[in-house]
């Protein structure tokens, strides 16, 4: 055809076009009335749920895949190497005991012919055993990560919905609380608590590091409560009689869900970086249990020397976070009925 | 043009070469959506001459609005036109967007439906003529101010000079279409595109627009592409109609042969679902007689009509719903005062019955279905439903009485829940109101279903993948579900197509005849509301004007609003229309010389 408007945008699909050919169905009533046997193969077919949908949609993300894929790959690495909570793992060396280096302590990891070697990922100054280490530091990673990212979840998510809903004096009152927590900067009472909390363990630092993230999601959330609070859906519940608890949590949250998770993921992967920043101030994770970003931290003068100290606890961060925001990504597809095609 | 002496460019054009101006053969788009090319309009030809007014009718999806797009090269990324569009012998469909642009706004203009969004905020009305003047012509600034102000003058906007310096929000609607239409006529084109020109405005501000329009059109000598969806605009404007369908031209006839004859099927089963005013009671108005433009109105017909009001005021059952000098204010902020929506307004429906609730927009209609259904609170006066007074309630006393009352929302894509199977939105009153167990509220839900003619497989859905007409029956399920005494529609029909409407309509008749609730159906279409409605109240600016049976309002209005609405609302009747024309100029140039 000579009359291309525009031949290098032809395969991308435009809302206009979706929502004309949307209308040009617009038939009313089911022109055609399914059959019995129709009715009961759609009734068997539809009859899954919005949760069996999701999964379908979010299978069908290549991302997600991939990123849920990586991270449990992370995860089984990490807890069964060394093993957790008492639990012993298949890795016969502990990360806190010292031995004699080997070979300067170079990674004995080879992929052809694979082997592990003595120490595959090498040993730290002190003649520890790195993979151990960074094993240990995962965990700890992992751990501070999602229970910031939880309660982050939580909490913003509350008062989120909370503000946006009832607007008024609870709105006010609300969100000055959250300017407060915003405008104090997170490294000043990280100063001031976390070398306290952090020494009660890594679940306490972990809640505390949620207490003051949530921030963001509030905001994001009661934006999106503030919009959705107007539509006619939400008044047409309210016409029926439902509860304000009702449509709150039955009406308007399921369809802030994927601004939730996004935020949430990126809060997850901000923890991360977080976690590191504070375990660098030595705020954060302390001896003799280990971060990722404590191990870093710990080498940080090793980079020219012994850079293997660097890139395996660099590599797990980066793993961890591009997996997360994949897996983000991918629900955020799912939940979006809207999106009948996932991207590719 | 350069021969030109004065600024100002002739209003009278030469009479151009008797051929066409527009000449469309074998138009086709197409859309690529994932890698297939989807066909929106095929095989689309027609012509138009100087001075002739052709409109383009279809439901949504018909292909009309792309099929003109493509004619200006504005297609969205993903389409593409074939075909042929000859412009005065110059082909248009694959021409460069270089000579494109030189075309549009010059001798192709264009009018959109919203004139708020067409115009820009931030410059004034008439700096937008203005800019509009100098992209095409070589004017001084000084001469194009002046041609932007002979423009304003040209759309009947009073005191031009003025209001050259207002902004678009210091317009009212019909004004801001008016310098809407200024712009296009900037340049003298050859040819106006109007995109369901009134289809955002009120019937009496349409009316107006139209008759504008009309004018123009006889004095420009140019030509109108009339694209729309309404055959009332169509039988008062056009003199020849296209009628599409899923991209096909279905008919082509001049106006008044279409309508007196149709030949096709689509056609008639277009035209048979227009609701035609005044078709139930026999005519509208009909104590209006104009002569020689002079305005007679037959007081004594209405005489018979005030003794019959009173017999209906004084039957003695409990009123379903009754309103005592009702105000409603929404809360002014910081210094602003308070706005008053609705200020005492009385009215009463018994059970059974069906009011039609008419104004236009921003006459409080919606505030007013809001507050019978305890979503607002009013301010003044009492709201009683089946006896019970509810104006003090709280949420928590008003609970039990919500299964008596329910309310259909305007725009079924918003008022159901995206994210709720439309089994989980039809059976959510029944829940909160009965706690049936599972069992049981399939079997209602499903019931419910069929009862609004919808497959019960329908329930596993989700809202978007239904069209309109289904989600506003799922909207009427849902309102049913607890056999209310009282339905409030507010406007239930208007976001939906002809056809669909009739549909939907009488489902809705059927379901009341049915079962006998009674209804507050609030519309700004009278023909609907006549074909439903035993009895009309009409609201203007928040005060209530008139109320009646509905033979009363519609053949013998009292007041010189409701005539003045009657007489905008367009027939879809090309002769009808056009004698009508006469008494709405009268009732019109009445009103605003109030």
């Amino acid at each position: 055809m000579s009359n291309h408007q525009n031949p290098r945008d032809d395969s991308r699909p435009s809302v206009e076009l979706s929502e004309m050919t949307l209308q040009s169905q617009d038939t009313d009533i089911a022109t055609a009335a399914p059959t019995r046997a129709q009715t009961d193969r759609i009734r068997t077919t539809e009859a899954k749920s919005q949760g069996r949908l999701i999964r379908e949609r979010f299978f069908r993300h290549k991302g997600a895949l991939a990123g849920i894929a990586l991270l449990a790959l992370i995860f089984l690495l990490a807890f069964s190497s060394i093993g957790f909570a008492g639990i012993p793992g298949w890795w016969n060396k502990d990360y806190d005991v010292l031995a004699a280096r080997f070979n300067e302590g170079r990674p004995t990891l080879t992929l052809w012919p694979f082997s592990l070697g003595e120490h595959p990922f090498g040993q730290d100054v002190l003649g520890r055993d790195y993979f151990a280490l960074t094993m240990r530091g995962t965990q700890t990673s992992l751990i501070i990560a999602f229970i910031v990212g939880l309660v982050a979840m939580v909490i913003g998510t509350t008062v989120g919905a909370l503000a946006g809903y009832f607007r008024g004096w609870t709105e006010a009152f609300l969100m000055r609380i959250t300017d407060v927590v915003i405008t104090i900067p997170t490294v000043v009472i990280a100063a001031a608590v976390a070398g306290i909390v952090a020494k009660a363990g890594i679940i306490p630092f972990a809640v505390f590091l949620g207490i003051v993230t949530w921030t963001g999601l509030a905001r994001l959330v009661r934006g999106e409560f503030l919009s959705l609070r107007e539509k006619e859906f939400v008044e047409s519940a309210k016409s029926v009689g439902a509860s304000s608890f009702r449509i709150i949590f039955r009406h308007i949250l399921p369809n802030t869900v994927g601004v939730i998770i996004v935020s949430t993921t990126l809060a997850i992967s901000g923890a991360i970086l977080l976690e590191t920043a504070l375990s660098y101030l030595g705020l954060g994770v302390v001896s003799p249990d280990t971060s990722l970003g404590k191990a870093i931290n710990d080498n940080r003068s090793a980079l020219t020397v012994r850079p293997w100290l660097f890139l395996w606890p660099g590599a797990f961060i980066i793993g961890i976070a591009l997996a997360v925001n994949f897996i983000g990504d991918g629900l955020r597809d799912a939940f979006d009925p809207k999106q009948t095609r996932v991207k590719q | 043009m350069a021969a030109h002496s004065s600024v100002i460019m002739t209003d009278e054009q030469a009479p151009v070469e008797s051929g066409p101006i527009l000449a469309v053969k074998g138009l086709g788009v197409d859309f690529n959506v994932d890698n297939e090319w989807v066909m929106a309009a095929e095989d689309v030809s027609y012509e138009i001459h100087p001075g002739q007014i052709l409109a383009i009718v279809g439901e949504s999806g018909s292909g009309k609005s792309m099929s003109s797009m493509a004619l200006l090269g504005l297609l969205p990324r993903n389409g593409r036109s074939h075909g042929s569009a000859k412009m005065l012998g110059k082909e248009l469909i694959g021409a460069p967007q270089g000579t494109l642009r030189r075309v549009r706004g010059n001798e192709i203009a264009m009018i959109f439906q919203e004139p708020m969004t067409a115009l820009n905020p931030v410059l004034t009305v008439g700096e937008q003529i203005r800019e509009a003047v100098e992209q095409h012509t070589e004017l001084s600034p000084a001469q194009a101010k002046k041609r932007a102000i002979e423009l304003l003058r040209m759309v009947e906007i009073p005191e031009a000079e003025r209001r050259y310096d207002s902004f678009p929000h210091q317009f009212s609607g019909g004004q801001r279409q008016r310098a809407m239409i200024a712009i296009a006529l900037a340049n003298d084109p050859m040819l106006l595109i109007a995109d369901e020109p009134t289809t955002a405005l009120d019937v009496t501000v349409q009316a107006e627009v139209l008759d504008l329009l009309r004018k123009l059109n006889k004095r420009l000598n140019s030509a109108v592409l009339l694209i729309t969806h309404d055959m009332g605009v169509v039988a008062d404007l056009a003199d020849h109609v296209i009628v599409m369908e899923r991209g096909r031209i279905v008919e082509a006839a001049p106006t008044a042969q279409l309508f007196a004859a149709p030949a096709e099927a689509y056609t008639k089963q277009l035209l048979g679902a227009v609701p035609h005013l005044g078709s139930k009671v026999g005519g509208v108005l009909t104590d209006v007689e104009v002569v020689d433009g002079h305005l007679s109105i037959h007081e004594e017909y209405a005489e018979a009509a005030l003794r019959a009001r009173e017999t209906h005021t004084a039957s003695g059952v409990v009123p379903a719903l009754e309103l005592t000098d009702v105000d409603i204010e929404y809360p002014g902020r910081f210094r602003q005062p308070p706005f008053k929506a609705v200020s005492g307004v009385s009215l009463t429906i018994n059970p059974g019955e069906v009011l039609g609730l008419v104004g236009e927009s921003g006459s409080g209609k919606s505030t007013i279905a809001r507050a019978v259904t305890g979503l607002i609170r009013t301010s003044g006066g009492r709201v009683r439903i089946g006896g019970t007074d509810i104006t003090d309630l709280s949420a928590r006393q008003l609970l039990p009485l919500r299964k008596k009352f329910a309310i259909v929302f305007q725009d079924p894509a918003a008022s159901l829940n995206p994210r709720m199977s439309i089994g989980e939105s039809i059976g959510e009153p029944l829940l909160l109101h009965q706690k049936l167990g599972r069992g049981a509220l399939d079997k209602r839900v499903a019931s419910l279903l069929e009862d609004v003619q919808l497959p019960v497989a329908f329930r596993n859905r989700y809202p978007h993948e239904l069209s309109g007409g289904q989600r506003q029956r799922v909207g009427i399920a849902r309102a049913l579900s607890l056999q209310p005494d009282l339905l409030v529609a507010d406007e239930p029909t208007s976001a939906l197509d002809v056809s669909v409407q009739a549909k939907v309509l009488e489902l809705l008749q059927e379901l009341q005849r049915e079962r006998g609730f009674a209804c507050l159906f609030v519309s700004h279409d009278l023909a609907v509301v006549e074909l439903l409605a035993s009895h009309i109240a009409v609201l203007n600016k928040g005060n209530l004007v008139e109320q009646g049976s509905t033979e009363q309002v519609l053949k013998y209005p009292r007041d010189p609003y409701t005539r003045r609405l009657l007489a905008a609302a367009p027939v879809p009747d090309p002769a009808i229309q056009s004698l009508r024309r006469e008494q709405r100029t009268a009732l019109l140039a009445a009103g605003s010389s109030e």
